[in-house]
């Protein structure tokens, strides 16, 4: 589904990511370690194109997703559902309105919005609180809320960028609980973390990043540094 | 495409009320751009009115011989309302004038008394004329100099024509009301260009506090005039409530400056605001849309290039 061929990303003299070579099947649940600094956020933008390679390609499926308009890449970033540490929601919105938000500008009906965003908000465990603004949650609720929203669109891909780096441990476990259900339901996920507990107790893939190179990459792997 | 509409001016106006105290900060910011807008609109015609007043107070009097025949004045008033550049002509009779100068003596004693001693009516009948425009006064003074105009004789009873004693005067006032003119005309321009600088510089300022969030719709899959147009939206909706609130407070202004200035600029500015109220509301209304809208368009749009 994603493929990095030799991928090098500097930003000015700072090699960010050095030669990068994997693959990514569809269903898989990849998790991608590192210091802070490894180049994990790096290879996340890469995938969602928000910056460019400075050598390599990295596609998705059969479309060298650096090449994209400006109107596929739209449409490109709607079968990606995106979770980011620092939530980023959008202030101004309702839970209930962030989550439509996404739907809306994927063209979907105001009848499908309706039916679909309360049962994503139950998914989350969120649905008594869809009238509040962002700033009325606590953490572990905005990241379900973004994870609710990166959902909503059923996306192929599932990207979440250090989900649990701003929860306790009790809202990191069910942060990750959620994202191996959808994984579970088939939807590919890449996580990158440096939560050592988290990581050892998934037992999936994990893809190990040291000063922008992979050292590792094992089927079952645990978090080794 | 009809719900996508829907969906933008519905998440415009959201976002327009739930910013609160920015929204506040930004209409007033307009509001002061079209009061500002308002406000020479006001001086300009404050400036016109006093100019045409002074141009109504220039005038050219032509003074008869004494015991000059009314019926040959007559025939020079005649001839004078025919000139294109004559506006009216009024005929004064030497009684009249007299009427006129005792009326303005009245409290004066001394004058007359002085009067009475002259036995009899010093004062010649007059001609008043006014000219469609001030810079016209030198033709019409003209027509004295070459009697052509002129049944004969005409010039014989003439005793004199008072336009070079004014001439400086009207010369001095030509120059004062296209200076003034031209002055009110760059005064104003450069004001309007600094409110609206300081305008665009608001909501640039506040759509880059939105970049973030613009950020997330980009990588949340929202096309680009879904994001651009409820910020739009908003800047429209600024423009309107800023139109409103300037509306409503030159009703105040303008009955305060209807009593203070009247007499001094020659015109009620609350008269003036009542009977064109509807033509400022709509350039208010224009100028705070436009403004609103092209500024908030502007200032997305480096924030959505990817």
């Amino acid at each position: 589904m994603i493929y990095f061929n030799n991928v090098t990303k500097k930003y000015k003299d700072n090699m960010s990511l050095e030669d990068v070579t994997f693959s990514i099947a569809q269903g898989e649940f990849v998790s991608i370690v590192g210091h802070s600094g490894a180049g994990k956020t790096t290879l996340t933008k890469l995938i969602l194109a928000e910056e460019a390679p400075t050598e390599g390609t990295v596609f998705f499926e059969s479309t060298n997703i650096h090449t994209l308009s400006n109107r596929d890449l739209t449409n490109f970033r709607r079968k990606v559902g995106i979770v980011f540490q620092d939530f980023r929601l959008l202030p101004n919105r309702t839970a209930y309105e962030n989550i439509a938000f996404a739907m809306e500008s994927t063209g979907k009906s105001d009848i499908e919005i309706m039916e679909d965003v309360p049962h994503v908000l139950e998914l989350v465990d969120l649905a008594n609180r869809a009238f509040h603004f962002p700033h009325q949650l606590s953490g572990g609720e905005k990241q379900r809320l973004a994870i609710a929203r990166a959902i909503i669109t059923s996306p192929e891909l599932i990207i979440a960028d250090e989900p649990t780096g701003n929860l306790d441990p009790t809202n990191a476990t069910e942060v990750i609980n959620i994202l191996k259900k959808i994984n579970d339901l088939g939807t590919t996920v890449i996580l990158t973390t440096h939560n050592k507990s988290v990581i050892d107790q998934l037992k999936k893939r994990v893809i190990t990043l040291q000063d922008g190179r992979i050292i590792r990459d094992e089927k079952e792997g645990k978090y080794m540094i | 495409m009809l719900t996508h509409s829907k969906r933008i001016i519905r998440s415009g106006y959201k976002n327009f009320i739930r910013s609160g105290f920015t929204s506040v900060a930004s209409v007033l910011i307009m509001t002061i751009t079209l009061f500002v807008i308002t406000s020479l609109i006001f001086v300009q015609v404050a400036l016109n009115s006093s100019l045409n007043d002074i141009k109504e107070k220039v005038d050219v009097t032509v003074y008869f011989v004494q015991d000059t025949a009314e019926a040959d004045i007559l025939d020079v008033q005649s001839a004078l309302e025919k000139l294109p550049e004559v506006k009216s002509v009024t005929y004064t009779s030497s009684e009249e004038a007299l009427n006129q100068f005792k009326d303005k003596h009245a409290n004066d004693y001394l004058t007359l008394q002085a009067l009475d001693e002259l036995n009899g009516n010093p004062l010649g009948a007059t001609l008043n004329i006014k000219a469609k425009d001030p810079s016209q006064y030198e033709s019409i003074s003209n027509y004295f100099e070459n009697g052509d105009a002129f049944s004969k004789g005409a010039l014989t009873i003439i005793d004199k024509v008072d336009y070079h004693q004014n001439k400086i005067v009207i010369d001095r006032l030509n120059a004062i009301i296209s200076g003034a003119q031209k002055l009110g005309f760059v005064f104003s321009f450069i004001l309007i260009l600094i409110s609206l600088a300081i305008t665009f510089n608001t909501i640039r300022l506040i759509i880059y506090m939105s970049r973030e969030e613009i950020g997330v719709m980009r990588l949340v899959g929202a096309g680009k005039k879904y994001i651009q147009g409820p910020f739009i939206v908003s800047g429209v909706l600024v423009g309107l409530t800023s139109a409103v609130v300037t509306i409503l407070l030159f009703i105040p202004v303008s009955i305060w400056l209807g009593n203070q200035m009247t007499d001094f600029v020659g015109i009620n500015m609350f008269t003036y605001y009542k009977d064109n109220f509807f033509q400022l509301f709509i350039i208010m209304l224009v100028s705070g849309v436009l403004l609103g809208g092209i500024s908030s368009f502007l200032a997305v749009i480096r924030y959505i290039k990817k």
